[in-house]
């Protein structure tokens, strides 16, 4: 008898800290006649102003915003029965995933009118081809940042990433994808091949390239780049205009062989339970001012032309605005399907050599 | 009656916390996660002896052995000085072994990166004193160091406790009978120093081997750990029955150190006696 008080005495003690957990995500102060709208985005990839001002703005809705680090972790959080989120910004190739596991519903484009700031060349891609399910917020390439003062030939190709004159002096992005894609253009192949013989030559590539290389970073290459480092780093557009900004020894280049474009759209989530504040909300991203300001913020190019048309001093800058025939030679990431399983594992070999 | 009320809370977490995900990894170790559900298979466990793993697990417990040698050498010293000072300084120097430890790891591991980049503070003093820059990190030497600098105190406090516990009347015992100073160290103290030295060894050793995100941190991803194969597993490629086989092979290494270094113990403690 003791005993069993003994234990509920416990269990009194100890849930009440495991509940804690589980409730700490709702709002303490329930009003059931606000809309709530539960957003996931990337981490520093809104202007918090432009944020507050929606918030602001619309009393209506009972806004909560959380960050995420890679698509692969936003699609864990989506696809979990128990998830809350409404709206999430994922990048192309996640969106043709989110759309083949059934994860997404169609916009209703009547409700965001602000949708014809968006340039008409960033809609119909290959991940959304007739535009149902998502509207384009940020989009880029990737190429190389390269520093002046420590390069003297030209730089124009992936293949100088390969050049024994630079031991050392090379940093890759400590990503599967954008790695291979790195190896894969430089062999003249799609990044999205799925042929294994393809994958295998772009392993041999990379880990022949693994002595030459000083760190294989993510967010660090920027600090690496700007305190010089190393001579070359694998970069985002983005990324790279704030290093050039802190540094003006660095220059950023799109590889004749082409690279990475990349698209980074919002999209309605098929569980939302609050489909017109979500609707709210993209128009509010599309507005021309508000995508300035996001734009401006972030250091990505915005594919809203009203928006574009304000960014005169931006628009001039290639790496920002990059010309139509550059872009075109890039590619964007396709979903791989179960040939994924191809690149992580020759990912794992090149990393554990 | 009422102690073992106290225990219930911490039982309580022991299942919760650590018996219940460990039963959670062996089944998934030895579980195939493909279509017709859980069906019992070795694949995983086999697929643990593949070459490429094996090399990264020999890398790891190369560079922990690395660590640990280097810590004792540095350690020892270190923990016999501390020993020796009169007792109402060594307040104040403890704490300032003891300090860091309270401290996260991951932070004074990114306050190192900062002081190591190439215009962090140990290059503009090289600078100062006319020579040029050198690359001081994302090599396995900074790997071996973060390990190192992240595990020393624990390689000094337990031989440090262990010193302190040398009765001095043994030592002057030795002196009179006409033993000099490096025979009563080597006959007298450090023999009976050994218990800490091996709790040192595993505490620096164990840690060691299962090191993660320092080779990230401080050697830029190029020296794959065991413990970044099993992040790896788990966070990049989210295969759950690999990483649990890979987390299962580490446990056993664990408990294998920990049943070596025990047995270490009572022999040593058995050898102090006579």
């Amino acid at each position: 008898m003791k005993k069993s008080i003994c234990v509920v005495l416990t269990l009194l003690f100890v849930l009440p800290a495991f509940a804690a957990c589980g409730t700490s995500s709702n709002p303490s102060g329930d009003s059931p006649d606000k809309m709530k709208l539960y957003v996931l985005n990337w981490g520093d990839y809104i202007d918090e102003d432009v944020l507050a001002e929606f918030i602001s703005g619309h009393p209506e809705i009972e806004m909560h915003y959380d960050t995420t680090t890679s698509n692969e972790e936003m699609l864990i959080q989506v696809q979990n029965e128990s998830s809350i989120y409404d709206l999430c910004v994922p990048s192309d190739y996640m969106i043709s995933k989110m759309v083949k596991m059934d994860l997404l519903q169609p916009l209703d484009f009547s409700q965001i009118p602000n949708f014809e700031n968006i340039d008409p060349a960033f809609l119909g891609k290959e991940f959304d081809p007739e535009n149902r399910y998502s509207v384009p917020y940020l989009w880029g390439t990737v190429g190389i940042v390269y520093n002046k003062t420590m390069v003297s030939e030209p730089v124009d190709s992936w293949e100088i990433l390969w050049d024994p004159d630079y031991s050392k002096q090379i940093i890759m992005y400590d990503s599967i994808r954008d790695s291979m894609a790195v190896a894969l253009k430089k062999l003249g192949y799609s990044m999205n091949s799925t042929d294994p013989d393809q994958i295998a030559q772009a392993e041999a590539e990379l880990i022949r390239q693994k002595p030459l290389v000083l760190a294989y970073l993510v967010d660090d290459i920027r600090e690496r780049m700007i305190s010089g480092s190393a001579a070359f780093g694998v970069m985002y557009a983005g990324d790279a205009i704030t290093c050039i900004e802190e540094n003006p020894d660095l220059e950023y280049v799109i590889p004749k062989e082409g690279s990475n474009v990349w698209f980074d759209n919002a999209v309605l989530l098929k569980r939302s339970q609050n489909a017109e504040a979500a609707h709210i909300f993209i128009n509010y991203l599309c507005d021309a001012e508000v995508a300035r300001r996001n734009s401006e913020y972030i250091g990505y190019s915005t594919p809203n032309k009203a928006a574009m048309e304000m960014m005169d001093d931006w628009n001039e800058d290639p790496i920002f605005n990059p010309p139509k025939e550059v872009v075109d030679r890039c590619e964007a990431y396709v979903d791989l399907g179960d040939a994924i399983s191809l690149y992580n594992d020759a990912w794992l070999r090149i990393k554990g050599q | 009656m009422r102690r073992r009320f106290f225990a219930y809370p911490y039982i309580l977490w022991m299942l919760a916390l650590i018996l219940l995900p460990m039963a959670v990894i062996i089944f998934y170790a030895f579980t195939t996660g493909e279509a017709g559900g859980n069906r019992f298979t070795l694949s995983y466990i086999i697929k643990i002896f593949d070459m490429l793993n094996i090399r990264i697990l020999l890398r790891s417990v190369w560079l922990s052995l690395l660590a640990t040698a280097v810590c004792l050498v540095v350690a020892y010293p270190v923990a016999y000085i501390l020993s020796r000072i009169p007792s109402r300084k060594t307040p104040f120097l403890y704490v300032l072994f003891v300090v860091p430890m309270w401290m996260n790891f991951l932070l004074r591991t990114y306050a190192w990166m900062i002081l190591l980049d190439m215009n962090g503070l140990v290059n503009r003093f090289l600078v100062m004193l006319g020579f040029g820059r050198v690359q001081l990190m994302y090599n396995m030497s900074a790997v071996v160091f973060g390990m190192i600098y992240n595990f020393l105190p624990f390689m000094i406090l337990p031989i440090y406790t262990m010193l302190l516990k040398i009765p001095a009347e043994l030592v002057e015992a030795a002196q009179d009978l006409g033993a000099d100073d490096g025979r009563v160290f080597w006959r007298v103290v450090f023999p009976l120093s050994l218990p800490g030295v091996v709790s040192g060894v595993t505490m620096v050793f164990i840690p060691g081997i299962t090191t993660f995100a320092i080779s990230r941190l401080l050697g830029g991803s190029q020296f794959m750990l065991f413990g970044d194969l099993i992040e790896n597993q788990f966070i990049l490629l989210q295969d759950w029955h690999f990483g649990s086989a890979l987390s299962l092979m580490m446990m056993v290494l664990v408990f294998v150190c920990m049943a070596v270094s025990s047995g270490f113990d009572k022999e040593t403690k058995g050898g102090a006696l006579i």
